[in-house]
């Protein structure tokens, strides 16, 4: 009765904790600094979390189907790149779908190597970061790419339009969001995720194509990468090659810190939002307290470390045990 | 009988887990220089024991003596230094390093400064291969052995230290009939330096051919130890089953469909050969043999996990090809896999989606999945079975064996199969769930479907099934039908005795 007890306890933490968590670090930065809690501050830290989380949202599907992607960094600059010059070759009517297929094919061409010839995730996207950075910087010329009239284009309306007060980038994120939300939580293709991810083994005993699964889940965190890419190539209407770089690692960060499993079949769209909104939060209460922002790196770390640990201590309801 | 001192002696030993008593007042006693079977089906707390004595579990009564010293063991490791030495069935040897490595690994004689003597290593284990009269050396790396000289190695592991007793858990099932030979050889120089052998096989053959004495385990109760020569194999039989246990064969048989599945002269490379059967529509037929006799082998080809290297699949007279489980589900067929946790079930996941997942893009509402169809199909089923859970929004994770696999059996039921095929459906399950799941499986019969059983308990098989198929080394040797089967026939179409013969 108490191992129950315990586990309940234990499953109420894994579920609820970082909840608690972001609530805790709510309190404590306001006291510190109430102009945390301002709207303003808080729509900031919203809007400048947008891009970063739009891509989250994809890597969470191919998180809970149990493989990683280490690519969506180095694949948002070329987006970015990608769409800034076709803007100015073939305007931005065509030039967004345009970049929208080109890096759908990357995802399609990482999903081919994940999911149907099987090599490892980690090793295949580690090894597209790199690919892609060098395909972004042969595309380019290793130049920085700037649209000619700033001034002049509607294509900014993505970075830095407002619809009702809110900005357009909120407002993408959210609704990209919801739309992911609904598919993971209530579609049989959502279904199929967390069993994939769960076991993959008693997935295929079920006659669930897992390769497709997967290959799916790779489609979807290229499209939202795309999207992202969209979102700040608009905002900032020019770019360097390296814009995404570094950002696959935080995105990672925001999905385990949503409570997702590194070892799949766990983890949810919402709770990715949260561990975004958790991580923006962290880092602009920490400007606040008057923190150097490079500090930032490193204590980004640590909470990572402090969620993954916490995640597997309220699992086998121990802090520390002697076999994983 | 002279009363030597014996080297190994177990007292009484309970072990229990939640929900099962694994042994119940287990006592054995083995003496230097016997070699002592020690036998019982499935699940009958052979391997519980070996892991009490080697310190796995630590044993909630009991004793374990070593020459008459009461001890306790911290692990495998305590045990091989006080003398007791495991050989497993599964090796645990690292291949990429060298014979000597493997032996001594983790008490590699050493030099100055830490650093490994490779010298000596090699002389001590050379001298012990030359014991064992193997055809490699020291140098030789583990991963490019056959399993036969790999398992030399685990036993000349066992030789580095002064064993008192050796503990060999089924040591032949993968080795062939030559290498068996070298085997026996060992051991009997084993037990001429005056070691205790412990001998765990289900093979008669080999019992009747080695061993001194036997001693048998049924249901986690020590059921008696005997005298190899005064005993035979129906002896042995009947006290590993035991007259308590239902041996009866089933009676009742159901109305006949046509033919469901017709496999002819299914083969898949080394695993099976010209397999040849048929399963009607209200029939249960039951597949018994060894482990490893092909069984689960031929479920899954005809799931469409593995390709047939020759043969054809009929269902309902039509020639078909199964290319994957998705295959084989679309066309009818249904398998509850051996590995009821690692192949059945997500364990991670609700009983309600669990039980669904093979049908799930069947059960739309728009581009939802319908939730109301989906727990009004786990109503059904937890009634029609009856699971007993909480609720479907339970982890599967959390039920008792014998409801996950009613979730599992349920899965495939809402589908609606043509053929079912069942791989040792009561495996882990205690007793009473045992007997729901031999009633379900009839009472599917005579719903219509056409069921395989697969099983390695023979009071499963008698029970269950109309016909069955025996099996031996991947080919059938005869099928019975539940009128003629009976316990001597069975055993000895399953040890490949006689096999032949009978046409």
């Amino acid at each position: 009765m108490a191992g129950l007890t315990k586990s309940q306890i234990g499953g109420f933490l894994a579920r609820q904790g970082i909840l608690v968590a972001f609530a805790l670090f709510i309190i404590g930065f306001t006291i510190a600094n109430p102009r945390f809690i301002d709207p303003d501050n808080i729509m900031g830290v919203v809007r400048s979390s947008a891009i970063l989380g739009v891509m989250a949202l994809g890597v969470t599907f191919v998180v809970i189907s149990g493989n990683l992607d280490l690519s969506v960094g180095s694949m948002m600059s070329f987006s970015t790149i990608v769409v800034l010059d076709l803007h100015d070759k073939i305007g931005p009517t065509l030039a967004i779908p345009t970049m929208f297929a080109m890096t759908l094919a990357l995802g399609a061409f990482i999903g081919f190597l994940v999911a149907f010839l099987k090599l490892n995730s980690l090793i295949v996207t580690l090894g597209m970061l790199s690919a892609i950075h060098g395909l972004t910087l042969t595309y380019s010329g290793g130049k920085n790419m700037d649209i000619a009239d700033k001034e002049g284009t509607w294509f900014s309306v993505f970075g830095q339009g407002d619809i009702a007060g809110i900005s357009v980038p909120i407002l993408i994120f959210l609704l990209l969001a919801l739309v992911l939300g609904v598919v993971l939580a209530k579609t049989p293709f959502g279904r199929k995720v967390y069993a994939v991810g769960g076991n993959g083994t008693a997935a295929t005993f079920s006659g669930v194509r897992r390769a497709r699964v997967v290959f799916m889940c790779y489609i979807i965190s290229a499209f939202c990468v795309a999207t992202a890419g969209l979102l700040q190539a608009s905002r900032s209407l020019g770019s360097q090659n390296t814009v995404g770089q570094g950002l696959e690692l935080e995105v990672l960060a925001a999905v385990i810190l949503g409570g997702a499993s590194l070892l799949g079949g766990s983890g949810t769209i919402f709770k990715t939002v949260i561990g975004v909104l958790i991580l923006g939060f962290i880092t602009n209460g920490l400007l606040l307290v008057g923190l150097q922002f490079y500090v930032q790196f490193v204590v980004t770390w640590v909470i990572i470390i402090l969620a993954v640990w916490l995640d597997i201590a309220a699992k086998r309801g121990k802090l520390w045990s002697p076999i994983a | 009988m002279s009363d030597p001192t014996p080297v190994l002696r177990l007292e009484g030993i309970v072990k229990t887990f939640p929900g099962v008593r694994a042994l119940d007042g287990v006592s054995l006693t083995i003496l230097p220089g016997e070699v002592h079977a020690l036998m019982g089906e499935n699940g009958a707390g052979k391997s519980t024991l070996m892991k009490v004595l080697g310190g796995i579990h630590q044993p909630d009564e009991g004793q374990i003596i070593v020459s008459e010293e009461p001890v306790v063991m911290s692990g495998p490791l305590d045990a091989k230094a006080k003398g007791i030495v495991f050989i497993h069935q599964e090796l645990s040897l690292a291949d990429e390093l060298s014979v000597a490595e493997n032996i001594y690994l983790g008490e590699l004689p050493r030099k100055r400064f830490g650093l490994v003597d490779w010298a000596e290593l090699e002389a001590k284990t050379n001298a012990i291969l030359e014991k064992l009269k193997v055809g490699f050396n020291a140098k030789t790396r583990v991963g490019d052995l056959s399993i036969a000289n790999q398992q030399m190695v685990e036993i000349a592991r066992a030789l580095t230290v002064d064993a008192k007793a050796v503990i060999f858990d089924e040591p032949t099932a993968s080795l062939t009939d030559a290498e068996k030979i070298v085997l026996f050889e060992v051991i009997a120089d084993l037990q001429a330096q005056g070691v205790g052998i412990a001998y765990i096989s289900h093979r008669m053959e080999e019992i009747f051919k080695i061993t001194d004495r036997i001693s048998v385990l049924r249901d986690g109760q020590y059921q008696g130890t005997v005298n190899t020569a005064d005993t035979n194999e129906e002896g042995v039989t009947q006290m590993m089953i035991g007259r308590k246990l239902d041996l009866s064969r089933n009676e009742s048989h159901h109305e006949l469909g046509n033919v469901a599945l017709e496999v002819r002269d299914l083969s898949c490379g080394k695993l099976f050969q010209n397999v040849s059967f048929e399963v009607r529509r209200g029939e249960v037929v039951g597949f018994y043999g060894l482990v490893g006799a092909g069984r689960t082998e031929i479920a899954e080809t005809l799931f469409g996990l593995r390709n047939p290297t020759g043969g054809t699949i009929l269902l309902d007279g039509e020639v078909v090809s199964i290319n994957s489980p998705y295959d084989a589900i679309e066309k009818g067929i249904s398998l509850v896999p051996e590995d009821r946790k690692g192949q059945g079930l997500v364990l991670g996941m609700n009983c309600r989606d669990n039980m669904t997942l093979p049908q799930v893009d069947d059960l739309k509402a728009g581009p939802f999945v319908a939730d109301g169809a989906e727990i009004a199909i786990f109503d059904l089923y937890r009634d029609k079975l009856d699971i007993r859970t909480p609720g479907w929004k339970q982890q599967v994770g959390n039920l008792s064996g014998g409801n996950q696999q009613k979730i599992v059996i349920g899965k495939w039921l809402s589908m609606h199969p043509n053929v079912l095929i069942v791989d040792e459906p009561t495996r882990g399950i205690d007793v009473g769930s045992k007997a729901e799941i031999h009633n379900l499986l009839r009472e599917l019969a005579a719903q219509g479907y056409a069921v395989i059983v697969i099983s390695s308990e023979m009071p499963e098989v008698l029970h269950v099934s109309d016909r069955i198929v025996a099996m031996y080394s991947g080919r059938i040797t005869r099928t019975f039908t539940s009128e003629e089967v009976t316990e001597d026939n069975l055993i000895q179409a399953i040890s490949g005795i006689g096999g032949d013969k009978v046409a």
